[in-house]
């Protein structure tokens, strides 16, 4: 007996060691309080940056929106949607468009400490045209250039074959030390914010740059840690360790409570319902259109965002605000009746079985599908959710185009229009709903080709209006991003593209 | 002697046929770690440069057995996705998922053993029907769940730890320890609530047998008897039961790793799968092998410990 006495005295002693190990061992940074003394902030992320972090190579979303803090171009976005001058200070472009001469900004450092000499730029740009190292992902824009000379240590001169108006944009590109080799791992960058370490399942760091160009960073610190799991990452939210973070469906941010205050943007990614183009019933245009007649898109908002988000009708979100056509939004009516007399039309009086192949760890993505098969069935059309892991879908749905309908998000990797309407192009290597028209085609080609800024716009709008027309895809919404940013925290902006810009986040004093 | 080497190459010969077969199970799977790593920016063509530099294109068996050959020359690769050696990358999580797996298994034993006594002296009344539901409740209630409100009571209303802030196991051992304890209570207790009531059995069944009859007629105290002679006999499944719990713990620890947010090694492995990070895979499944293999062993000599007709034989189970 007073063995077992004995037993139960030294395992309560041990909980009480360890639970008192709480009380002394904290850790730096774990309440509020702590960090906003030490100027830094926690920013919850749901996907793990496991991608290389050199910015050539990084294709993962999720990575490039963090690193976005990290790297620079020549020119940079905005949140508005303009490009200003980064690395570079000021750019020329001679009158046929074909030469653009760069100057660089005098004292821009590399967080290693090296200054950015013509050079860089050089190594940065060649290296993104030729994509040799097979990891390095090309920049379609650039075969447009002929040469690439620094004349002096300040001077970049970038000649083209032909005028391209969008060819600035692409500039964004990350210009990076030419003789450094471990940007996999270590990048270096010249942003507001370095690069300190990452820990694969947990964290990456950032600090901030003291000898940066422009406007320093007003946080000394941000800590991103990952939390894949939903209700974890609720729980985190709620337990005071995290102060920052975006992408929350609209339950969770119910759930939160006072102390943090809720924005919202837009995610700037065109959800719709994919339909592959060239496989039954969808290479019949009637079949597509009576699709998008069967879709209550407010509907679907409704049910599974409650109402967040912006509707839209072709493969251009409004925060494009340029290229945006609002008429097409509303093209197909919600009409069931309509729909059905079309699939007759086509020979489908009766609908059809189809499958919608979904990436399950998008549930934004997976919810809006649910609604679609519900709406679907009443007009006779009986749709299956198929189910994959985002690895078989790049796999097998994208890369192999081997599946009937799909409900995903596309984003622009840059700022141009150009980025969300390439794609549709019938030679296009990412076509991956093989559309093909030729009116399409003809109007992609006089676009890139078009030098007038505004007949240009006009060219992008007629493509979306084509794929809206032509019924490429049944288009939903751009999903409404919501953040929850803790109380006594501001300077948060939303962009046109997919960044999370933490430069200019700050306690309020 | 005999039975380490014995023991030791039982254990290379596992974890040779587990690897293997990790392997093609890998390869079975649609998507590869080319198509993984490039994402939306897969070509054809950039998928096959790819596959060629990372040798994805050679066939299944010389990848394996380059893969075997690096293992026994204690290079475990480079992970695609981090860019990093894989060892360097995988130490601290075997660091976490150790410490998380062993508090985890300390609470068990010490819990559930003097439990399983108690509950046997309780057996018959109605505290013993109580205990029964009680034990039931705990089995039946998934470690997530558990997990979930362990965190809700104890970290969101009493404030004994912050979610989502697990601190450095190097740098802060004494934080990292008592933020494990919730996550190990969480995938202690059903296992708990199982070996108390496998004890309690085999006490039972033991108690019927013709010696504690003998030993009792003969003037003995009932608990002496049951101290001395019932305990013993009844511990060798028990601890057999013991060793598979260490390896569970393990798989458990993938749950409560995620409902915690803890870097331990079962997140790891989850998402070096969904990236078809194969080095890496390859390295868990080994490891996890090991540490399942290991705790056979261990369970073994601590029965023989026990009971020395083990030992005579010289075969154990």
């Amino acid at each position: 007996m007073k063995k077992r006495i004995l037993a139960f005295l030294l395992l309560a002693a041990l909980l009480c060691a360890v639970l008192s190990g709480c009380g002394d061992g904290s850790a730096e940074g774990e309440t509020p309080e702590d960090r906003a003394a030490a100027n830094a902030i926690t920013v919850a992320i749901a996907q793990d940056l496991d991608d290389s972090l050199d910015p050539h190579k990084t294709v993962k979303a999720g990575t490039r929106e963090v690193m976005f803090n990290v790297f620079e171009g020549l020119v940079k976005p905005t949140s508005e949607g303009d490009l200003v001058s980064a690395v570079a200070e000021d750019y020329t472009i001679s009158d046929d468009g074909l030469t653009y001469t760069f100057t660089l900004r005098d004292g821009v450092k590399f967080h290693n400490g090296d200054t950015v000499t013509s050079e860089d730029v050089v190594y940065s740009i060649q290296r993104c045209t030729s994509a040799e190292e097979t990891s390095v992902v090309p920049v379609e824009a650039f075969s447009l250039i002929t040469s690439i000379e620094a004349p002096d240590d300040k001077t970049v001169v970038i000649t083209l074959d032909q005028p391209n108006n969008e060819f600035l944009s692409y500039l964004t590109t990350a210009i990076l030390p030419a003789d450094y080799t471990e940007q996999d791992t270590k990048p270096v960058g010249t942003g507001p914010f370095q690069f300190v370490s990452r820990t694969a399942q947990d964290s990456i760091v950032l600090e901030k740059f003291d000898e940066y160009w422009g406007t320093p960073a007003y946080l000394d610190k941000v800590t991103f840690k990952i939390i894949e799991n939903s209700d974890s990452l609720l729980m985190s939210l709620q337990s005071g360790s995290i102060d920052l973070c975006a992408h929350l469906t609209s339950t969770q941010v119910d759930q939160l409570g006072e102390e943090f205050q809720v924005l919202e943007g837009t995610m700037n990614l065109v959800q719709a319902l994919y339909l592959n183009n060239a496989v039954e019933p969808f290479d019949n245009e009637l079949v597509r259109r009576a699709l998008c007649y069967a879709i209550d898109k407010q509907a679907v908002l409704d049910t599974a965002f409650d109402g967040y988000g912006a509707l839209i009708g072709s493969s251009m979100y409004p925060a494009f605000a340029k290229y945006f056509d609002e008429s097409l939004t509303d093209y197909y009516s919600y009409d069931p009746e309509k729909a059905k007399e079309l699939l007759a039309e086509a020979g489908y009086p009766d609908g059809f079985d189809m499958t919608v192949t979904v990436p399950s760890n998008y549930q934004p993505h997976m919810d809006a599908a649910l609604v679609l098969v519900e709406q679907l069935k009443a007009v006779g059309v009986n749709a299956t959710i198929e189910a994959v892991e985002w690895e078989s879908w790049v796999s097998d749905a994208y890369t192999n185009r081997q599946f009937q309908s799909t409900v995903v998000g596309v984003d622009a990797s840059n700022m141009t229009a150009r980025a969300l309407l390439e794609r549709f192009a019938s030679t296009a290597d990412n076509n991956f709903i093989n559309y093909s028209n030729e009116k399409y085609d003809q109007l992609f080609q006089q676009a890139i080709n078009c030098y007038d800024d505004e007949e240009q716009t006009e060219l992008y709008k007629a493509m979306e209006k084509n794929l809206t027309e032509h019924a490429a895809n049944v288009y939903i919404q751009d999903l409404a991003d919501l953040v929850a940013l803790r109380a006594g925290l501001e300077g948060l902006e939303f962009y046109p593209i997919y960044v999370l810009d933490l430069s200019a986040v700050r306690y309020a004093e | 002697m005999k039975y380490a080497l014995r023991r030791i190459a039982m254990l290379l010969v596992t974890m040779v046929i587990v690897s293997l077969l990790a392997f093609v199970a890998f390869d079975l799977i649609s998507g590869d770690a080319a198509t993984a790593m490039l994402g939306v920016q897969a070509t054809p063509e950039r998928v096959e440069a790819l596959r060629e530099q990372l040798g994805l294109n050679r066939p299944l068996l010389v990848r394996y057995l380059s893969w075997l050959g690096g293992f026994f020359t204690g290079d475990l690769g480079t992970s695609y996705n981090y860019y990093q050696p894989v060892w360097e990358l995988l130490a601290p999580k075997i660091a976490v998922t150790l410490c998380l797996s062993l508090l985890s298994f300390v609470l068990i034993v010490l819990v559930s053993i003097p439990l399983g006594l108690w509950s046997y002296r309780w057996s018959g009344g109605a505290l013993d029907g109580l205990s029964t539901a009680l034990n039931q409740l705990c089995m039946a209630v998934p470690p997530f769940f558990t997990g979930i409100l362990l965190t809700w009571i104890f970290s969101n209303l009493l404030h004994v730890f912050t979610h989502g802030s697990f601190p450095d196991l190097a740098r802060n051992p004494g934080g990292a320890l008592a933020y494990l304890l919730f996550p190990a209570i969480s995938m202690a207790i059903p296992r708990i609530a199982m070996t108390v009531r496998m004890l309690r059995s085999t006490i039972q069944a033991e108690l019927r047998k013709d010696y504690v009859r003998t030993a009792i007629s003969r003037g003995n105290d009932r608990g002496a008897v049951l101290r001395r002679h019932v305990l013993k006999n009844s511990l060798v499944p028990v601890v057999t039961f013991l060793a598979q719990t260490m390896a569970e713990i393990v798989a458990g620890s993938i749950v409560a790793e995620q409902v915690f947010a803890i870097p331990g090694l079962g997140r790891m492995l989850v998402s070096s799968i969904s990236n078809r990070d194969y080095p890496v895979v390859q390295a868990i499944v080994v490891i996890l092998a090991f540490w399942v293999v290991l705790a056979g062993t261990v369970a073994d000599l601590v029965n023989q410990r026990i009971d020395p007709r083990l030992r005579l034989g010289g075969e154990s189970r």
